[in-house]
């Protein structure tokens, strides 16, 4: 097209001859400033008879790029109060004269039924799913405890460039390439669902509830000392469409708390208010930054204020947050928490804390607790000392209680809530060997609820807390320099049920169901790559070596679909709807006893052949043999049968000797 | 099991043999001085003294009156078994490894290392009775391989020497021509070196482990991939059961890479597989360092192991053990409970 490199720029004013030339010039340099206007390329028509201007001109650039970065910077450009720049291309103008004045309907397209995302739910063994990369490979299994094996659904070479995630809530797994990222999902053969373009991808992040995915890459200056350039998109996932996208300069993206390799902390934007996928927000400087998806622009379009503040943190399931901003001015100005409802920014509570040294917040997953690690200098400045303030969110007024271990100079080494529950563990000591002590948020004391202690492990080879998804179960693990410990621990009576131990590994991870935790050694270790599969209350059931073994991912299940009443009618009469289950477990595994019998006795006779064909081949040989040895008889396999007939063969053979030139003078 | 620990050595372990009547053990370490122990009690009986560089493997003859030892020194040596005294030194150009005596004890193939420009080879010597008589001439050299050799033994009947080395191939050489006979099928055979190889009682069948995980099961005649055995460490010592349908594989990293600075205590593992079904059924615990050597108790009711960190355990086994044979026959153990 010819004219793709002409604008043309409406909403001028309307003036007279004389003032011709000064509108001109007033548009001449606007429009100079953003590309060079060609020679005699601004024109603005004039009326043959008034000589008025119409109100608009043409602006020709040499290149369209200009053009088009000329409409999109001028456009809506303030000139005065009554004039506000309308700036089109010349080519649009044509496409939209060209709309039929007719509307005709559109055509209805015969509807083809899509994946169905949900099938793998529908297992009638009640399986759970679960995702490995070792080597080039990525394959989908069954976890099948009954057969005590992996069953394999799908597996593809290279189906990925570098990791791979399952969606929140396991409908989409999510593979990561060059050019971007894309989902894929459905029955057994998981079919490309979405590509989401966005070269030199290397972080992605999904939205709690699926429905957006954040893309994120970091590319190296051209001049070294300028900082990485960051791009960030936000894509539907169902339709491919970027919703909104950040660029900036990597400086914009990193603020206090942790810095990643890239200098990033991933992810960049946190979510909240649970799984509707409200809001997402990002900690800047003096600011919490919080947008909401109905317009993808920031809440109120302006930041959340908050000087100094170097941590947030979402309720897991309300749109609430927690932040922290540390002490100023060498203790003139206390640290505090504060907890800040969305969209109406209210402060919703608060409290001061004095001589802070850090802070680490923790949510339990109903969003019912909160609970704030505070680490204290003491008076001398030379020791800390821990402590905890405890918000019960749920409750009026935000109720806060303090509450310290009994010896606050231990060193905390973790904490967790117990997921769905009222309790929470701490591991806590300075020897090699840390204690593990559990506490109840539901103790009552005088009508108020009070935290209380339920036990404490003493001197246990744990570094690491794992509660089960659904609660009550725990598994106390010893990685690192425990070298694979784990103790599996009922809270409920709290007792251990079990202890097992995975030598040296990495990760540790419960199934979705709180059914079956997986224990992984990665490829972190050279040597020993692999996983195992164990029961909740600590009965190793599996285990496979994968070399070169990089992920191991269960498939998340979204949540149930039962109401809690329909729930706790099945768990009252458990015994009822179990015993269904156990007769089909009893025809299993006589199945499985009956295959695996064929298959043991087609190795045996397989191997009685061999043995046969040599034994024959043996004893064609014998004679042979005993020459080689000069005469002597038996075998080594026959050192049963020793007869006193050997003596007298000697003698016999000794005159044959013919083989090898041995003995020979 | 109640091990019995040999503490003789200084360096780590290299070999062990047993004799043929199961009483004695002979342990071979990169110390220089093999050492012959009691097989039921562990008790040291005495060394053999004499060799300056480590030794690789050792033989004994038949009636247990002749040890064969190949060593770094660039010598392999005749000893007395009972008086300790060393009665022939063969001498050679490099290092000399793996030695094993033909059915008759009046041969023995010795293979050299490369060095100095020498490629490896595996040596025919013929053994005398009479010391008089021993030269140091070989009956038939055997060259043409590129990689070290690490095991060379004596096939079916004496007719054949199976060579086994770093190229991962396993050779079958006529032992009168030294002709190439057979050699294993890239495809099917060990992807990395092939550290050590056992013999079955009758020769028909032979064991080899190798640093690729692995161990093999092969038809002595044929060079018939029959059996593999899948580990997750590199394997640099097996035996065969002599009684029962059982093999043994023991290794941990490379002998000489070991980088692991978070070694375990005491984990380093014998594993025990079921000959026919390749299907692991148990491990032995207790090494400090990785296992180099491997030998079953002809008897088939003990086995010993030589470790990097310089021990021989000796392993009575549990009454237990001889009952896993029984298994195989009746129904599976039922599945696990159900939560």
């Amino acid at each position: 097209m010819g004219f793709s490199n002409i604008i043309v720029v409406d909403n001028l004013p309307v003036v007279p001859p004389e003032k011709y030339e000064k509108l001109e010039n007033v548009v001449r340099k606007i429009y100079s400033q953003i590309g060079v206007i060609k020679e005699g390329g601004l024109w603005m028509p004039t009326h043959p008879e008034t000589k008025k201007t119409y109100g608009y001109c043409f602006i020709e650039y040499n290149t369209p790029q200009e053009a088009e970065l000329a409409r999109e910077k001028t456009n809506g450009y303030k000139l005065d109060k009554s004039h506000i720049f309308a700036v089109n291309m010349f080519d649009d103008f044509e496409k939209y004269m060209k709309v039929p004045d007719e509307w005709a309907p559109a055509e209805i397209k015969p509807y083809t039924p899509g994946e169905n995302l949900l099938k793998w739910l529908t297992d009638d063994k009640a399986r759970d799913q679960f995702v490995i990369r070792a080597g080039t490979f990525t394959e989908v299994y069954w976890n099948d405890a009954r057969r005590a094996m992996p069953e394999l659904v799908y597996q593809k070479q290279y189906w990925t460039d570098s990791y791979i995630q399952w969606s929140p809530l396991g409908t989409h797994l999510a593979t990561v390439h060059r050019q971007g990222a894309q989902v894929w999902g459905g029955d057994d053969k998981f079919v490309r669902l979405m590509r989401f373009a966005h070269p030199q991808v290397k972080l992605i992040d999904f939205s709690p509830g699926e429905k957006y995915l954040i893309t994120y890459s970091s590319q190296e200056p051209s001049n070294p000392r300028d900082t990485h350039r960051v791009v960030l998109n936000i894509f539907d996932v169902r339709t491919g469409k970027v919703m909104r996208d950040f660029k900036g300069s990597a400086d914009d993206f990193t603020t206090g708390g942790n810095m990643g390799v890239s200098g990033v902390s991933w992810p960049i934007f946190r979510w909240g208010g649970g799984r509707d996928d409200k809001y997402f927000a990002r900690l800047g400087k003096n600011v919490i930054s919080v947008y909401e998806t109905d317009t993808f622009s920031l809440i109120d379009k302006k930041s959340l204020k908050v000087e100094n503040v170097v941590d947030f943190s979402w309720s897991p399931t309300d749109p609430i947050i927690s932040l922290f901003v540390p002490e100023l001015g060498g203790g003139n100005q206390p640290a505090r928490v504060s907890l800040v409802q969305i969209p109406g920014k209210e402060e919703i509570r608060q409290k001061n804390l004095f001589s802070v040294s850090d802070c680490k917040m923790y949510w339990q997953n109903n969003g019912e607790y909160l609970a704030v690690q505070v680490d204290r200098y003491t008076k001398t400045k030379k020791s800390i000392y821990t402590g905890f303030e405890l918000f019960r969110i749920k409750e009026r007024d935000i109720p806060i209680e303090v509450f310290e271990l009994e010896n606050k100079n231990d060193k905390i080494i973790a904490f967790a809530w117990e997921p769905k529950g009222h309790r929470f563990a701490v591991i806590h000591g300075d020897g090699p060997k840390p204690d593990i002590s559990f506490y109840t948020m539901k103790a009552v004391n005088n009508n108020v609820s009070r935290v209380s202690k339920l036990t404490t492990l003493k001197g246990k080879q744990a570094n690491a807390l794992f509660w089960s998804p659904a609660g009550r179960f725990i598994v106390l693990a010893g990685l690192k320099g425990f070298n694979g410990q784990l103790e599996f621990f009922n809270v409920d009576d709290l007792e251990t049920m079990a202890t097992g131990e995975h030598f040296m590994a990495t990760d540790i991870m419960w199934d979705p169901t709180g059914r079956f935790l997986a224990t992984a050694v990665t490829s972190v270790h050279e040597m020993e790559n692999g996983f195992q599969i164990w029961s909740f209350n600590g009965k190793l059931i599996y285990k496979i070596s994968k070399d070169h073994f990089y992920q191991f991912q269960w498939r998340p299940r979204p949540p149930s679909l039962l109401t809690p009443e329909k729930e706790e009618d099945i768990s009252k009469n458990l015994k009822r709807y179990s015993k269904k289950y156990e007769q089909e477990d009893l025809d299993v595994s006589n199945q499985v006893g009956e295959l695996e019998r064929k298959r043991r006795t087609q190795l045996q006779e397989e191997w009685q052949g061999w043995v046969a064909k040599w034994k024959q081949l043996h004893e064609e040989e014998r004679a042979y043999r005993m020459e080689l040895r000069g005469g002597e008889e038996s075998d080594k396999e026959e050192e049963a049968e020793y007869k006193e007939i050997e003596a007298e063969e000697l003698v016999d053979v000794t005159e044959e000797i013919v083989a090898f030139d041995l003995d020979q003078e | 099991m109640r091990p019995i620990l040999m503490k003789g050595h200084e360096r780590p372990l290299t070999f062990l043999k047993y004799n043929r009547d199961g009483d004695l053990l002979f342990s071979c370490a990169k110390d220089h001085t093999p050492t012959v122990w009691y097989a039921d009690n562990g008790d040291r009986l005495g060394t053999y003294r004499g060799h300056n560089g480590a030794v690789w493997s050792c033989d004994v003859s038949r009636h247990s009156t002749r040890l064969i030892t190949g060593s770094a020194d660039q010598t392999a040596k005749l000893w007395d078994v009972k008086t300790g005294k060393e009665l022939f030194t063969f001498r050679f150009d490099a290092p000399a490894r793996s030695v094993d005596l033909a059915i008759g004890d009046h041969l023995a193939v010795i293979t050299t290392d490369s060095f100095m420009g020498n490629m490896p080879t595996a040596q025919v010597k013929r053994i005398a009775e009479d010391l008089q008589e021993q030269t140091e001439e070989s009956a038939l050299v055997i060259s043409g391989i590129t990689g070290r050799i690490n095991r060379a033994v004596w096939g079916p009947g004496n007719r054949t020497i199976i060579t086994a080395g770093e190229d991962a191939t396993i050779r079958i050489w006529d032992s009168e021509t030294g002709k190439l006979l057979k050699e294993s099928d890239k495809e099917v055979g060990h992807q990395k070196a092939i550290s050590s190889l056992s013999k079955s009682l009758d020769w028909s069948h032979f064991l080899t482990g190798s640093l690729d995980k692995s161990a093999k099961l092969w038809d002595a005649r044929t060079l018939t991939l029959i059996k593999t055995y899948v580990t997750e460490r590199p394997v640099n010592a097996v035996d065969i059961s002599p009684t029962l349908d059982h093999v043994v594989i023991g290794g941990g990293q490379d002998a000489m890479n070991v980088t692991m600075t978070d070694r375990r205590a005491g984990k380093f593992e014998a594993k025990f597989f079921h000959k026919i079904l390749e299907e692991e059924i148990g491990g032995v615990k207790g090494h400090f360092g990785p296992i180099n050597a491997l030998a079953f108790n002809p008897d088939g009711r003990s086995f010993s192991s030589g470790g990097e960190d310089g021990y021989v355990r000796l392993h009575h086994f549990d009454p237990e053990y001889f009952n896993i044979k029984m298994l195989q026959l009746r129904d599976l153990p039922s599945t696990p409970e159900r939560t």
